[in-house]
């Protein structure tokens, strides 16, 4: 699986999750492409990532642009940038990235990025906007999850508060 | 069952996500997915649809478009759910329309209003909510309806609103940079925000800003370098640190502003220097973050004004990265070298094995990177050995785009360095062989251009050599079959011009060469055009030069042939093959002068030349001629040009309208040769205008047979005029203003028979040290100790960790069984608080869940030396179960049912919480 991010000079950006046979899991594109030239993208990258060694370094050319990619068990964080990003950065952000999913979720597995992928959007949306890093404080990003998850949880008990009075008085 | 627990997913939902998980083949995904659709189509369209479903509905249309799948039906309903009250909906319906909705969509102009308000809340997570979305969906028409109200936000009491403000504002730069102009000193005040991620968010349009103009910001330099001072310190809040660093991110995007500030510029630069050797000097030298760091420092360090000590500090960080047995940091190594030698040229010597060991790594990132620093490092000692490498490694590429660049690079570099013609020709020929039709039309053209004028100013013995010697290595190569069009436009022309010059070839052999060429590409009309020009050439030097021309039955047939052609292009030469063989030897002569392709056509464009003929009809009492545009009631060609110039020029401001062919391609002649010649679009607009030139020209005057002669011949010439601009930069730039341009040719300085005594080595080490010496020219002795094939040593660090990724805890006991899990427990996951407490380090977590449990050897001792790992699918819980790791490389991800099991058990036993699942059963079941 892997999850790319594209972080070109207008900080244009691609994110995709994909598996290892080449199932995508996430992918979020911080330019237009039409859902053509999204599957061309994802055939071909998964296609040139998944067939690298280990032992390769973390980088590929692609289409004039560069791909950075790292890999966590099963899934693949990829992430497109320009031709002159720090590489070692952008592998360092995917893992500042991850660290806080595991945070989140718990020592997080695929699973919960196939289930809550909606929150792994939330997430994302906390660290990068429009493919740049807003915010490298992992407690400031966790922090501002929490308060959004719990104002739902707010909502919610207050939404089952009021069912039931309304329950109790048609009773 | 329905839908139950308030936002978490019903069973279809959890269903679905499962089958896609379980579907074995990309068709099987396709299929589920394209039902689900269906059934969604059906059910969002139901009147009454609970809120609360209908946001699930959404997730799933999300869910389908991003495995690929069309769900446009449903894009109206995100929207109105952005109008929603309730944050969870609202969050959802935005999160919904920045997946779905590109920039130019319809339908964003519905949002603008909900942003507007929703901008104006007093909730800070609703106003977060709708700032995210204003990043994407707010374009450069809708930024007016927003921007007082963004701009209103940056003081907002909230650091969170206040970060996204400044990023919302940074997008509006980026769309249009005009509309946000006079908001630049608001960022100048950002960047004095307390809340370290308000000025970390403001370095990025900062950034920005600085790249367009570094003049402006100078005075920022100070501030700058007093918080990286900060920063480095330490003196910003601990949550900051990532691994033991302080801040890193945005310390590497304070270098980078700084290295534009300091370019070039001395006493900026000074005021850098400092706290870049602090920074160097401070930082632990392990983590890889730390490598990040550095390796920015050093890219700084070679961007501002030179300081003798930095460069020193950067030299050894950057030997350090090559000697890294990580493949990551060697390819910075590699880049930073690149870098440095810009500066202090002598470095590579130092490095020169490994650089050769980079070049013939098995990882093919790294040798292209190798051979980009090869590029930057080409001299006129090395050009051979570096093309030919490079040539070499070009065969073997099958990305299009990289072979493309890769080809104009040895093209560059052989046309600056060039020692030899022999060899020029030759490199040319192997670029042009193996890149086939990727090879830029354009260096097609210099070609031809080059052998024209030659390569020496004085010499014309040289350019004669240089031409004889590029006509015999064609006539050689001409026997390959798959020879590129391009390639073989050039040599048709090359014999076309000088095929006959010297003697060695007789008319009748070139002009037979030329029609098979035209038999062995008969769909290629450009082809067939130049071949047609060569042999027409071929036999005006001979008539002119007194000789009969013998017609070979084929080219008889050729011309016949062409002259029926459904190409008018192709037509118009065979007719003017045929008229100029009926011409006696003088006026051939004129129309066609022997070697005067580098002659200035002047092109009388008022046609004064007819003045007398006109002055005669009028005296004879013809009309005198009237403009088009004054002509009364006559829609005529240029005006209807005009109009379809400005349509398709306000076509651009509307925006994505499909581009209106240019007017260039309404000449109908030209568009037939259009459609039949695949060359590359740029320059085809060019190409047109000039063959439109060349073969209208003679249609329309029908004077002296002089001048209609010189414009006949235009078939490479004029086009080699279309490109005024010479690729190469520096020693080789032609001045072509008259008829004798040069080229200052960089004279071969040295031909060593380096390259080649390399070659008969046959030992391999001692073959790698030839090959380093002709690079970088250092003398044989000082290349002490080989290290022998260090790539292949690299099994250090990064392969553990790798395996250690790979290493996964399944439970064995529960694998077989596969039941369903009750769907309402994965829902906990949404309402749990993190398992471990946010500011806790997740690695001690991990490793005293490894320490704890009974684990495979490598991955415990991996896991433990190197704490950057995450440990996806170690998930160990902190209780009851068993488990067992296991190194499944193979085991695909079909696992998930018994996964699923364990998630939910540890779920269940980590995370008591206070929300009861049944209360949400009630609630909505």
């Amino acid at each position: 699986m892997a999850l790319l991010l594209d972080r070109c000079n207008d900080s244009y950006a691609l994110l995709l999750l994909n598996c290892r046979q080449g199932k995508v899991r996430l992918t979020k594109w911080y330019s237009t492409y039409s859902q053509k030239e999204r599957t061309k993208a994802i055939r071909e990258l998964s296609g040139v990532i998944l067939s690298r060694g280990p032992e390769l370094c973390n980088f590929v050319d692609w289409r004039g642009r560069k791909v950075v990619y790292k890999r966590y068990a099963s899934i693949y964080f990829c992430m497109c940038i320009d031709v002159d990003d720090n590489e070692l950065e952008v592998v360092q952000i995917i893992h500042h990235f991850v660290e806080i999913l595991n945070i989140y979720f718990g020592s997080v597995c695929e699973l919960d990025l196939i289930f809550n992928f909606h929150k792994v959007y939330y997430i994302l949306d906390e660290i990068l906007i429009a493919g740049e890093l807003q915010e490298s404080s992992k407690r400031a990003v966790s922090r501002l999850i929490d308060a959004q998850d719990s104002l739902v949880e707010m909502a919610k008990e207050e939404a089952s508060l009021i069912r039931s009075m309304i329950a109790q008085v048609t009773k | 069952m329905s839908s139950q627990g308030g936002w978490g997913q019903s069973k279809d939902f959890l269903d679905l996500v499962k089958s896609i998980g379980e579907a074995r083949s990309k068709a099987e995904e396709d299929r589920i997915i394209l039902r689900e659709l269906e059934a969604l189509r059906r059910r969002i369209a139901e009147p009454d649809v609970p809120r609360r479903r209908m946001k699930e509905y959404i997730t799933r249309l999300v869910y389908a478009e991003m495995l690929g799948h069309d769900a446009s039906f449903g894009y109206i309903h995100a929207v109105k759910m952005t109008h929603d009250n309730a944050l969870p909906l609202k969050r959802t319906g935005y999160l919904a329309v920045t997946l779905f909705l590109s920039e130019d969509h319809d339908l964003i102009i519905l949002i603008v209003n909900t942003i507007q308000k929703d901008l104006r809340s007093d909730n800070y997570l609703v106003v977060c909510a709708a700032l995210t979305a204003v990043c994407k969906l707010i374009t450069e028409d809708t930024i007016p309806a927003v921007l007082p109200l963004v701009v209103d936000l940056l003081a907002h009491r909230k650091e969170a609103v206040r970060k996204k403000a400044v990023m919302a504002l940074h997008r509006f730069y980026q769309r249009s940079p005009a509309s946000v102009t006079h908001l630049l000193p608001n960022f100048r005040k950002t960047l004095c925000d307390n809340d370290p991620g308000v000025m970390g968010a403001t370095l990025c349009p900062l950034f920005d800003l600085i790249t367009a103009d570094a003049n402006s910001y100078k005075d920022l330099l100070v501030s700058f370098v007093r918080i990286l001072k900060q920063v480095a310190e330490r003196n910003l809040p601990k949550t900051y640190d990532y691994h033991q660093m302080p801040a890193p991110f945005i310390l590497i995007k304070l270098l980078k502003i700084l290295a534009l500030l300091g370019s070039g510029d001395k006493q900026a630069s000074e005021h850098i220097y400092n706290v870049l050797g602090d920074i160097i000097r401070k930082c632990e030298p392990s983590s890889n973050i730390y490598n990040a760091v550095l390796y920015e420092c050093i890219c700084c360090i070679s961007s501002i004004y030179p300081n003798a000590k930095l460069l020193e500090a950067a030299a050894e960080a950057t030997s350090k990265f090559l000697k890294s047995d990580s493949h990551n940091l060697k390819y910075m190594g590699i880049d930073t070298l690149g870098r440095l030698i810009k500066i202090s040229p002598d470095i590579a010597e130092e490095h020169q094995l490994a650089v050769i060991d980079c070049l013939e790594d098995p990882d093919d990132t790294l040798k292209r990177k190798t051979f980009e620093l090869l590029y930057k490092m080409t001299k006129s000692t090395n050009v051979e050995v570096i093309v030919d490498h490079t040539i070499d490694y070009m065969i073997n590429i099958n990305d299009n785009h990289y072979k493309t660049e890769i080809a104009s690079r040895c093209v560059e570099l052989a046309e600056q360095f060039a020692p030899t013609n022999q060899w020029f020709i030759q490199t040319m020929n192997k670029v042009f062989e193996h890149g086939g039709d990727l090879v830029n039309v354009r260096v097609a053209h210099n070609l031809m251009r080059l052998i024209a004028q030659g390569f020496s100013e004085d010499e014309e013995g040289a350019d004669s050599q240089l031409r004889s010697s590029a006509v015999d290595s064609y006539i050689c190569i001409l026997g390959d079959p798959k020879l590129p069009s391009l390639f073989l436009q050039v040599i048709c022309w090359v014999l076309g011009e000088y095929g006959t010059v010297d003697g060695k070839y007789s008319a009748s052999y070139i002009m037979g060469k030329l029609c098979d060429v035209t038999e062995a590409h008969l769909c290629d009309d450009t082809v067939k055009a130049y071949a047609i020009s060569a042999i027409m050439k071929i036999c005006a030097f001979e008539i002119a030069a007194g000789r009969k021309v013998e017609i070979l039955p084929e080219c008889q047939s050729l011309i016949h042939e062409l002259s029926a052609s459904h190409s008018t292009d192709l037509q118009q030469r065979a007719y003017e093959l045929q008229a100029l063989l009926c011409l006696d030897c003088r006026t051939v002569e004129s129309v066609m002068p022997l070697d005067a392709s580098c002659e200035v056509l002047e092109v009388d464009k008022n046609l004064s030349f007819l003045n007398d003929f006109i002055q005669e009809s009028i005296e004879k009492g013809s009309s005198p001629y009237i403009p088009e545009s004054e002509r009364p009631g006559m829609s005529s060609v240029s005006n209807f040009r005009r109009q379809n110039e400005a349509s398709s020029h306000m076509l651009r401001f509307e925006a994505y309208g499909l581009p209106k062919p240019s007017p260039a391609h309404l000449i109908p002649q030209v568009s037939v040769s259009t459609s039949t010649s695949n060359l590359v679009p740029v320059t085809e607009a060019s190409y047109y205008r000039e063959s439109s030139q060349a073969s209208k020209v003679p249609s329309v005057t029908d004077a002296s047979s002089a001048d209609l002669g010189t414009k006949l011949r235009l078939d490479g010439v004029q086009r080699k005029w279309g490109w005024p601009t010479y690729s190469s930069s520096g020693q080789s730039s032609t001045s072509s203003t008259n008829g004798v341009s040069h080229v200052d040719g960089v004279s071969a300085q040295s031909r060593d028979t380096l390259y080649d005594s390399r070659r008969q080595q046959s030992e391999v080490s001692a073959e790698k040290q030839k090959l380093a010496a002709s690079l970088f020219g250092a003398s044989s002795g000082k290349t002490v100790k080989r290290a022998t094939s260090t790539h292949r040593a690299t099994k250090g660090n990064t392969g553990n960790a790798e395996r250690m990724a790979v290493s996964t805890a399944i439970n064995p006991e529960t694998s077989t069984e596969k039941a369903a899990p009750p769907p309402d427990l994965l829902d906990l996951s949404d309402d749990a608080a993190p398992t471990s407490t946010p500011t806790a380090d997740p690695f001690q977590h991990l490793q005293v869940l490894i320490g704890a449990t009974p684990v495979d050897n490598t991955v415990k001792a991996v896991g433990l030396e190197s704490p950057n790992l995450m440990a996806f699918y170690t998930d160990i819980p902190s209780g009851s179960r068993k488990t067992t790791s296991t190194i499944h490389s193979a085991v695909p991800s079909i696992k998930k049912a018994p996964l699923q099991n364990d998630e939910t058990a540890r779920r269940v036993c980590v995370n008591p919480t206070g929300n009861n699942p049944n209360l949400f059963r009630d609630l909505l079941g």
